[in-house]
């Protein structure tokens, strides 16, 4: 008898593994082309100082030369080996998406939660300002912001913070309204529980989930607006390589080699298939009422 | 309709005021003396003091927000530093060229993207649906400055079919269209994918209806189903999408003006911005703001037009 | 039975599900006469759905191809091909269905969908339109011509429920197919959608299948009814025998549990107690068995179809033996 408890709890545990939902990601085709894309990015930022060469060192000698086995993507017209300065991009490709998708998150968990249990007043006004927020197109903000600030990397985050944040917080607002007017909590209300303690037990729990699944989503975008203004050279500044500097370098010199310029999309292509891939197959898995596509 | 467009109306008004504002505020935080900065090292001291003179900056804030606003209302929005003409002038000479990329990318990504959604929905599950499902969220993903790097190099530089830079000759509108071919294709493949699942999420919807059901049972065709009964519907959500994609389109354009060195605003920008010509850069942010807001509000009111239950309801 | 507008003999349709074949109708058999009009009656789940979509040739894509016959006029409708079966929809064979307030296209005007089901025909717009204004008029919509070009949302549930009917009739079916077209509607409407139809089946002479639950709404307007459940038919008769003496145990409880009949004051409304049975994994006899006061030992092999009297047959073993006291 004692065995065969033993057994059973083996198979269901191989079961589990099996429905996982790691396991039936793997299975769509999508999912499991995002997994693997993915993996590349962040296997070639976790390896990026293996390559044997440095991603800002000059070697004048050495410019425009096509892939083979010693430049696996070639040079660019600074003799630099462009798939060593591809691998320390997405360092700085997985770092901004990470800090500023992070940011955007407990901002706009934070002010969707105000405006939604605080008052009206209060709402009216976190909403006209996020409204107006997100009435800039994104790259005039990056400009208008830079022109002040001067390119640099936090620039490049409190671009990103501005145009998402005022998303997320309108979700987490309008979820929070909902919630407000739950038993559970109108009850806990009744009890004489104090609004931040409402929020953090009640409330906020409620939000985290559907809120990670939509931000996740978002990194494609993250990537695209850090590639985006280091293209502008509004980013970060040379020699450090963000794919989008290393675009701009293959598009300025695009009649003297293709590779640079190919060099540059490629990485931010991978980048964005993967994670959106990824993104979606999880959604579908995860919270399929988020589902934009019926 | 006429209360709703009067309230819609006035929010877009209240946010335009505000964002400028926010636009505005910016300035506050430059660190040390903005005329030094936002005027660059070229400007002589007389230059910055009228400067400093122009936009109150030596004023309590309020004071200069009130002052910019009434200055904005009367259309001045400052001198260009380079050339010392109006603002609004250098701004909207550059403008339709702006306006013709972005009219063209919502043309051909709206003539592919609806039917593909149409199609996918009609033909849902089936393998046709699915690739057009992976082709769309490919289409999202990609960013437009690459597609706008990676067209030029093989369209232009490696096979010479399309003009590398410029928006062509004025007055010659067929030359004109060449040049605008590969920007556009930058700027709208992105909203290829993205209206076609939007269009294909919507449509499926309407098709589970009952009144289509019941369009079935009395035997009209899946034809006259598909177009004139659930496309209808389907197409006004799809209507204010595209008013917000303008604004969307705004960003995607000025990569692609820069990338094929079109004239237009977003390269209008971008070079003041290398040649710190402050005044400028806001006047023409700003303008681009207003235009998003606009035709938000303007694909907004045409959608509640063209749905008789919002038209009727006052 | 030949002679009938509607004759379906045998009707068997199963849908694929994951647990396997759902037998949504077995065996189903039911004639509807020129100029007749039959009821159904059956609870939700009973294969009334199914039933009228079978007929109308508009089954989901999940069923697979019915056994059986249904034969309409002259033709065989299981396997009819689609553009023949569009010619039928609409012209000859029309439908009123149970929602009013979803049962038409809310951004065209009613005019235009009036004149959409016409397609079929010869004539101008102009005629089209007087056409649907006749019928409008005897709906009794009041000012048809002006309201002809107003939308959906611009009248009232029982007045779109007319516009239905009117839809449903201006091509002057050979059958109308009524499915509860009064269940969404108060008491005070239903009364006058039923004298509607029956008024106008008068008018223009063609059969109606009145599909409902409500037994009084049967009772007035139909000739002949059938009772279903779970997918079968479980008695059929003239209405003023089934109703004055029903022979299936189902039929019988029916009729104590409906609220019309409750002659005095309860604690509780009566009901059938149990539930619906598992329609992937039949049960072995008869197919109401679980639930029924009179069954007995052979009530597990499957019942004979019982004649009670010409014309009035049902499904049970001891149909013959239950008489009313």
């Amino acid at each position: 008898m004692s065995d065969q408890l033993f057994d059973s709890d083996r198979v269901s545990a191989g079961a589990r593994w099996r429905d996982s939902t790691f396991m039936r990601i793997v299975r769509e085709p999508m999912g499991a082309l995002g997994i693997f894309l993915v993996a590349l990015v962040v296997l070639g930022a976790l390896f990026a100082d293996f390559t044997g060469y440095s991603p800002i060192k000059l070697a004048m000698r050495d410019r425009f030369l096509d892939p083979s086995l010693a430049h696996l993507l070639g040079t660019d017209h600074l003799g630099r080996d462009l798939f060593t300065r591809v691998l320390h991009g997405a360092r700085i490709a997985l770092g901004v998406a990470f800090i500023a998708t992070g940011i955007s998150f407990i901002g706009g968990l934070v002010l969707g939660m105000i405006a939604g249990y605080g008052p009206r007043w209060l709402d009216s006004l976190l909403l006209l300002v996020l409204d107006s927020l997100r009435s800039f197109p994104t790259v005039m903000l990056a400009l208008a912001l830079v022109t002040l600030t001067g390119p640099s990397l936090s620039a490049v985050v409190l671009v990103v913070v501005i145009a998402n944040l005022p998303s997320y917080a309108r979700v987490v607002r309008a979820q929070t309204m909902a919630l407000k007017a739950t038993e559970f909590v109108l009850s806990a209300r009744s009890l004489g529980a104090r609004s931040w303690r409402i929020l953090a037990v009640h409330i906020m729990p409620n939000l985290v989930g559907p809120l990670v699944i939509i931000v996740a989503m978002d990194i494609p975008v993250v990537i695209t607006i850090e590639a985006g203004m280091s293209f502008l050279g509004l980013g970060v500044r040379p020699p450090t390589p963000s794919w989008g500097s290393i675009l701009n370098d293959g598009y300025a010199f695009i009649r003297e080699s293709s590779w640079p310029a190919i060099a540059g999309g490629l990485p931010i292509i991978i980048a964005t298939l993967g994670f959106t891939f990824l993104g979606e197959t999880l959604r579908d898995h995860l919270d399929p009422r988020l589902r934009q596509d019926g | 309709m006429l209360s709703y467009a009067l309230k819609r109306t006035g929010l877009a008004v209240v946010i335009t005021a505000i964002s400028l504002i926010l636009l505005i505020s910016m300035i506050q935080f430059i660190p040390g003396d903005p005329a030094a900065v936002l005027l660059g090292p070229l400007a002589s001291p007389a230059m910055r003091e009228a400067f400093r003179q122009q936009m109150g900056l030596d004023q309590p804030a309020i004071v200069q927000i009130l002052r910019f606003f009434g200055r904005v209302l009367t259309g001045d929005l400052g001198t260009d530093v380079l050339t010392n003409r109006s603002v609004l002038i250098t701004v909207v000479e550059q403008l339709p060229y702006t306006l013709a990329l972005i009219a063209t990318s919502i043309g051909w990504s709206a003539l592919l993207g609806i039917p593909l959604g149409c199609f996918a929905a009609v033909y849902r599950g089936s393998l046709a649906d699915r690739i057009v499902g992976v082709l769309s969220v490919s289409s999202i993903a990609l960013p437009a400055f690459v597609v706008a790097v990676y067209s030029l190099l093989l369209f232009s530089v490696k096979l010479g079919w399309f003009p590398t830079i410029g928006a062509g000759d004025q007055g010659a509108p067929l030359d004109q269209l060449h040049h605008l071919v590969l920007p556009s294709l930058a700027v709208g493949l992105g909203w290829v994918g993205y209206l076609a699942r939007m269009v294909r999420a919507s449509m499926l919807e309407v098709l589970s209806e009952n009144h289509i059901r019941m369009a079935r049972a009395f035997g009209l065709t899946e034809r006259t189903i598909t177009y004139q009964y659930a496309l209808k519907i389907a197409i006004i959500p799809t209507v204010v999408i595209l008013g917000m994609g303008v604004g969307n389109m705004i960003s995607s354009a000025v990569f692609a003006e820069i990338v094929f060195a079109r004239p237009g605003v977003g390269k209008l920008i971008f070079d003041s911005i290398a040649t710190r010509n402050y005044p400028v850069v806001m006047g023409a942010v700003m303008i681009t703001t207003g235009f998003y807001v606009l035709s938000t509000l303007i694909a907004d009111l045409i959608a509640a037009g063209l749905d008789p239950r919002v038209r009727s309801a006052l | 039975m030949s002679g009938n507008l509607l004759d379906i003999s045998g009707l068997s349709v199963a849908f694929r599900t994951k647990r396997g074949p759902l037998k949504a109708l077995r065996n189903v058999s039911l004639g509807v006469g020129k100029g007749e009009i039959v009821g159904i009656i059956g609870e939700s789940g009973c294969g009334k759905s199914t039933l009228i979509n079978s007929i109308i040739g508009l089954l989901p894509a999940n069923a697979e191809k019915p056994s059986g016959h249904i034969r309409f006029a002259d033709e065989e409708i299981v396997g009819m091909p689609e553009a023949r079966l569009q010619q039928l929809r609409g012209e000859r064979i029309t439908t009123i269905f149970q929602d009013p307030m979803t049962a038409l296209n809310p951004v065209l005007s009613i005019g235009t969908q009036m004149t959409a089901i016409q397609y079929r025909r010869t004539g101008s717009t102009a005629e089209k339109r007087r056409r649907a204004i006749e019928f409008l008029e005897k709906v009794r919509m009041p000012d048809a011509r002006s309201r002809l070009d107003q939308y959906p949302h611009q009248f009232s549930g029982g007045m779109r429920q007319r516009i239905c009917i009117a839809m449903a009739l201006l091509t002057e079916p050979d059958l109308l197919i009524a499915d509860e077209p009064t269940t969404a509607l108060d008491a005070t409407l239903e009364v006058q959608v039923i004298r509607l139809i029956r008024e106008l089946q008068r008018d223009i002479g063609c059969s109606v299948l009145f599909i409902s639950h409500h037994l009084g709404a049967v009772a007035e307007l139909c000739e002949r009814v059938a009772i279903m459940y779970a997918g079968e038919v479980v008695e059929h008769g003239p209405v003023r025998d089934i109703f004055r003496d029903p022979r299936h145990p189902y039929t019988r409880k029916l009729l104590e549990c409906d609220p019309g009949r409750v002659l005095e004051p309860l604690a509780r409304l009566p009901t059938i107690g149990g539930e619906l049975p598992d329609l992937v994994r039949l049960p072995q006899g008869c197919i109401f068995e679980g639930r029924c006061p009179d069954r007995f030992a052979r009530c597990r092999e499957r019942p004979p179809v019982e004649t009670v009297r010409p014309g009035h047959e049902a499904a049970c073993y001891k149909a013959r033996e239950l008489v009313n006291p």
